[in-house]
């Protein structure tokens, strides 16, 4: 760097500083375009207000029970008292119910199978209606998006009863249901509906992402002799790469953080962590001690998740909301 | 390519056994599929006039979904996640070898399509395990479906193959999609017309009800008033937070400050907001009412006030999580925004604010669109927020957890059907303006 100058004759030099600070000048302007005091003010109150609610919960998790039963977190600041008790307490505490520990696992055991199921059966069908053509291609794929439509509040008793009771036509059975009741931890009911719930939104962003891939790239592959299964394998999925990472953060996030669909299909023993912590903060009630660790338990995996990952997270939320 | 004169399971396929040119007629094909599509019906009506057997028992070979369920549902949830992916991944592998293998030309690719269409289906059904009643009709229509698809593909435009693996890509999400979503939603809008039971048909009695009923009504009022505010709310301030903070210090870590939330499961954002709303007698631990004592005020129970404190309180608590989401996309569409038009508005001499109105908001107009949308479907659906908050007590009750109230507390499946086609209805016009959109931009590509 320091040679590279050296070398540089000397008018140039004043004219790069002359640009130099214009440009500066210019993005000085430029950055003047709404900052105010006012609005500094009102930027940092946002932040303060979106930082605070977290921030006593968090506090309280680590306070001992009795003083934060009887004094706010706020007081932590002139007499800070911590303890880890909360969490330990928190995590096998239970009673006849699932403990968070135990329910931690559940969550993982039904997560972490839903992403890969969603992605794997999206990023086929979306192959398809980026790179297939047939007829009726637009409208299906119209219609898919379009299924958003449907609430999953609406599918959730119809899809229980042909879990559980099978498929029946003006009641002469076809099909039984599952049984899985006495089983001890069976998460197929909750996968299953995760990845039906999952599809429509998955297949539309995976195709807007599949359909931009250059044709170029397939019409080589295909005069090489390739074959549909192995352009999709060898050449489109490792291409879409970044909105599978992107869509994969977002439904982990997204299936982690689900208290519905756990609360319609998962049996007893397979409740995942939101709806354990529903349940138990019942029965805590003002034991607010415990309330706090239970919480934190619960976001703290999505929140590495989103910390560590934040880039793709946005993406994958930036082609959800702006369409491609 | 024309030595094969495939004969399927139907007898009225006779037609040209060797066409002489090389494309088939596409509507004999239309035809035999048509008159195959009747057939399945056909056999569909022959189970149901058998009538009910109760004691009819599920036949199996063997092996089904019902059995590899409770197999992998006897480990332990650490051992099933490995197990359900290996199987999973060999499913999928198997399916990608015949979409890349069956299509080709010769003998044995034709012989293994011919094999698989008969094969998959009838596999696929057996899995299910048929009642003994039904089991006769359920292998034909398995094999009429494979034949029929094997015929269709045999005789495509594209050519033998192309169809075949078509079904492929597309089969295993659009029958999840069916399964999953198109026959819960007419089913539910059937049951809505249905009693408590779902036996008697009582008309609009439940919508009667869902209008008259305290529940149903505050519900219906409450989910009409989170839809307002929630995305307006949510939207002010992100893009209000989107702007001030744009080429601000520290951008970065103040944005995911305000981020953060969204990523949040909304158990633990409703008992953060209880925790913040917390009511009792003496030295306040809520921060709520922590404030108003300091200030000399009474402490209020802000969940349990009615009208509208509780339902406002609650929203915020939504709109506190959303609003990240407003303000990353709108602080993407902001630095979108053409440098050269703020700089024009700029030497015609407007103050930031005119800029701001009069550049900036124009320019991000369908970012904002999308995102109220978004949010306003997201507030109609919402769940969770009030569920663990409040449980629906002091009329703070919306639309979204009244449904699943009604359904597993009162076990009443009319009521709840009603309140979820109520959702629908109001979540409708906009997922159809996205679709309007979405068609817009497809034609413009």
């Amino acid at each position: 760097m320091a040679v590279e100058t050296a070398t540089t004759p000397k008018f140039d030099r004043s004219a790069a500083r002359k640009v130099a600070r214009e440009t500066r000048r210019n993005e000085a302007q430029a950055q003047k375009r709404l900052t105010s005091p006012v609005a500094t003010v009102i930027a940092i109150l946002i932040a303060f207000l979106w930082t605070i609610p977290t921030l006593g919960l968090l506090i309280t998790s680590f306070r001992p029970g009795a003083d934060s039963a009887t004094t706010g977190w706020w007081t932590v600041f002139t007499g800070p008292d911590f303890t880890l008790d909360n969490y330990q307490e928190a995590l096998t505490s239970g009673g006849t119910a699932l403990t968070l520990g135990q329910s931690f696992l559940n969550s993982l055991a039904i997560t972490i199978p839903v992403t890969v199921f969603v992605i794997s059966i999206a990023a086929l069908g979306a192959y398809a209606f980026a790179w297939m053509d047939f007829k009726g291609r637009g409208f299906l794929f119209v219609a898919i998006f379009a299924l958003q439509i449907v609430p999953i509040q609406m599918a959730l008793v119809p899809l229980l009863s042909l879990f559980s009771r099978g498929l029946e036509i003006a009641g002469v059975g076809i099909f039984p249901g599952l049984e899985l009741r006495e089983i001890d931890h069976s998460f197929a009911t909750m996968w299953i509906a995760h990845v039906m719930f999952g599809l429509p939104l998955s297949i539309f962003l995976l195709h807007n992402f599949m359909a931009e891939i250059p044709s170029d790239v397939i019409e080589a592959a295909r005069v090489d002799g390739a074959g549909h299964g192995q352009i999709f394998f060898r050449i489109i999925l490792p291409l879409s790469m970044p909105i599978l990472a992107s869509f994969a953060i977002f439904e982990f996030v997204w299936v982690w953080n689900d208290l519905l669909v756990a609360t319609i299909f998962a049996p007893t023993s397979s409740l995942p962590m939101t709806q354990t912590l529903n349940s138990l903060s019942g029965s805590w009630g003002d034991r607010w001690y415990l309330v706090s660790a239970g919480a934190f338990l619960v976001l703290v995996v999505p929140m590495i998740v989103f910390l560590a990952l934040q880039r793709f997270f946005v993406r994958g939320l930036m082609a959800g909301a702006t369409k491609g | 390519m024309s030595h094969t004169a495939t004969t399927p399971t139907q007898q009225t396929q006779q037609p040209p056994s060797h066409p002489p040119t090389k494309q088939p007629s596409q509507t004999t094909t239309r035809v035999v599929v048509a008159v195959g599509a009747i057939l399945i019906v056909a056999l569909v009506i022959f189970i149901l006039v058998g009538g009910p057997q109760p004691d009819a028992k599920p036949v199996s070979l063997g092996f089904s979904f019902n059995s590899f369920f409770r197999w992998i549902g006897e480990m332990g949830p650490i051992v099933q996640i490995p197990l359900v992916l290996v199987i999973f991944a060999a499913v999928v592998g198997l399916l990608l070898l015949l979409i890349e293998y069956a299509p080709r030309h010769g003998t044995g690719y034709f012989w293994l399509r011919l094999v698989t269409s008969f094969a998959i289906p009838l596999l696929a059904f057996m899995m299910l395990r048929p009642y003994q009643n039904a089991v006769v009709y359920v292998v034909i229509i398995a094999l009429i479906t494979g034949g029929l698809l094997f015929y269709a593909d045999h005789r495509a435009r594209q050519g033998a193959g192309y169809l075949y693996q078509l079904t492929l890509f597309l089969a295993p999400a659009l029958i999840m999609l069916l399964v999953g979503l198109i026959y819960p939603a007419i089913s539910t809008i059937v049951q809505s017309f249905y009693d408590k039971t779902g036996d008697n048909f009582v008309g609009m009695d439940n919508y009667v009800w869902a209008f008259t009923n305290p529940q149903g009504f505050w519900s219906i009022i409450n989910t009409l008033i989170w839809a307002v505010f929630v995305p307006i709310f949510a939207t002010v301030v992100g893009l209000a937070y989107a702007a001030f903070m744009e080429r601000a210090r520290g951008e970065r870590l103040l944005k995911v400050l305000v981020f953060m939330p969204f990523a949040i499961a909304p158990v633990s954002i409703s008992l953060i907001w209880k925790f913040v709303y917390d009511y009792r007698q003496g030295d306040q631990i809520g921060l709520l009412n922590a404030i108003v004592v300091a200030f000399g005020g009474q402490p209020v129970r802000w969940l349990d006030t009615w009208p509208l404190v509780n339902t406002f309180c609650l929203l915020i608590a939504f709109v506190w999580a959303q609003t990240g989401f407003a303000m990353v996309i709108l602080s993407a569409a902001i630095k979108a925004v053409p440098v050269e038009q703020l700089e024009a508005a700029q030497l015609d001499g407007t103050t930031a604010w005119q800029r701001f109105i009069n550049v900036t908001v124009p320019g991000i107009r369908t970012s904002i669109v999308v995102v109220l949308t978004t949010i306003t479907i997201a507030a109609l659906k919402l769940y969770d927020i009030v569920a663990v908050m409040t449980g629906g007590r002091s009329n703070s009750t919306v639309l979204g957890f009244e449904m699943v109230n009604q359904q597993q507390r009162f076990q009443s499946y009319g009521h709840a059907a009603a309140l979820a086609v109520l959702i629908f209805v109001f979540v409708a016009p906009l997922i159809v303006y996205n679709v309007i959109q979405l068609r817009k931009q497809r034609e413009v590509r």
